[in-house]
């Protein structure tokens, strides 16, 4: 229950997603190679206040995302996600 | 109309405290002046870094209060007893102060007055501030769009921007504010005094098919009921947007 409650938005994502690439990554979509749902960023499940950040698939829990800062490098962990869909730069 | 996601990489600024509003005896609306803000979409949030004199840092997201159209930047922040960042902005922060913040960041739990509607704002606590971002929005933008607020309490003294929101009610093409109070409720009160369920939903809700959009801001346990709730009720999923807090926020 007490990790049920840590959930926010992969819209919390936002910021450190945003330092990584450059543009806004929550309206970005995702697809789940444990459920194959494809959701936008913005609307998994995120949990912001671990050493690393996770984000989880909304519909089946699994890990799409990790990202761990260290020193002055990022670390992106890939977890799940089949694909990420971006749109293309206006 | 600017689109403020579309941009460079996000970098740290420091913006000066021009004034300080209690909204209720633990919230507080932060008002900023930001040098180069390049403006944002209601819904949008922002990051907020305090740094100690020993160099520790800690990191927290606020929404944004204000509409686009505000002059200025406003956030709202509820003070909690452990939360190291916000009882530092609740209690400690002064006009003058200067606070490095970086943002708008977030594309996503986002409404802009061309997107339509109906509007349906579902807010528990603090979670009213985004919402209240997309109604300054909305009535700034002078959009006809219908909008209703259903809004959770723990008390009528716990309702934050009261004063604006009965403005608001009162105006031309007003929003539907409804309230429930769910510890106390003031004398003579004849509204909602529980938590939000499914029947005050299916009472106060747009039909499903009128094709509203949803937006859902609280504590985590709130927002995930409130959500499942509205998928019963026959809202599609993609339609309701959520943003939580977690247990308490920070």
């Amino acid at each position: 229950m007490e990790s049920d409650a840590m959930r926010v938005d992969g819209n919390a994502m936002a910021g450190v997603l945003g330092e990584v690439f450059d543009q806004d990554m929550t309206t970005v979509r995702v697809a789940c190679g444990g459920c194959g749902k494809v959701e936008p960023v913005g609307a998994e499940h995120a949990y912001v206040r671990a050493p690393g950040i996770v984000m989880r698939c909304c519909h089946c829990d699994s890990v799409l995302l990790v990202v761990a800062h260290t020193g002055e490098t990022y670390r992106l962990g890939l977890g799940r996600s089949k694909w990420l869909e971006f749109a293309e730069r206006a | 109309m600017a689109r403020a996601a579309v941009r460079g990489r996000l970098t740290w600024t420091l913006a000066e405290v021009v004034d300080l509003i209690d909204e209720t005896p633990r919230v507080r609306s932060i008002v900023l002046d930001v040098p180069e803000w390049i403006g944002h979409r209601a819904g949008q949030h922002v990051d907020v870094r305090l740094t100690a004199e020993d160099g520790y840092q800690a990191q927290r997201s606020y929404s944004i209060a204000s509409a686009p159209e505000d002059q200025r930047l406003a956030l709202t922040v509820e003070g909690l007893p452990d939360g190291e960042v916000s009882s530092y902005l609740v209690g400690e922060l002064r006009t003058g102060d200067m606070l490095e913040l970086r943002g708008p960041v977030g594309g996503y739990f986002v409404w802009e007055a061309d997107m339509g509607g109906p509007l349906l704002l579902i807010a528990g606590g603090s979670g009213i501030v985004p919402l209240m971002s997309m109604l300054r929005h909305r009535n700034a933008s002078g959009a006809e769009v219908g909008a209703k607020l259903l809004y959770s309490s723990r008390s009528w003294e716990d309702v934050i921007y009261r004063d604006e929101l009965e403005r608001l009610a009162s105006a031309d093409h007003r929003p539907e504010v409804v309230h429930t109070f769910t510890r106390s409720q003031p004398p003579g009160w004849t509204g909602y005094a529980r938590r939000v369920d499914g029947q005050m939903l299916a009472e106060t809700a747009w039909p499903a098919a009128s094709m509203p959009s949803a937006f859902v801001c609280g504590p985590t346990p709130f927002v995930e009921a409130v959500a499942a709730a509205l998928v019963l009720l026959g809202y599609p999923a993609t339609s309701v947007k959520t943003e939580r807090f977690g247990p308490t926020g920070g």
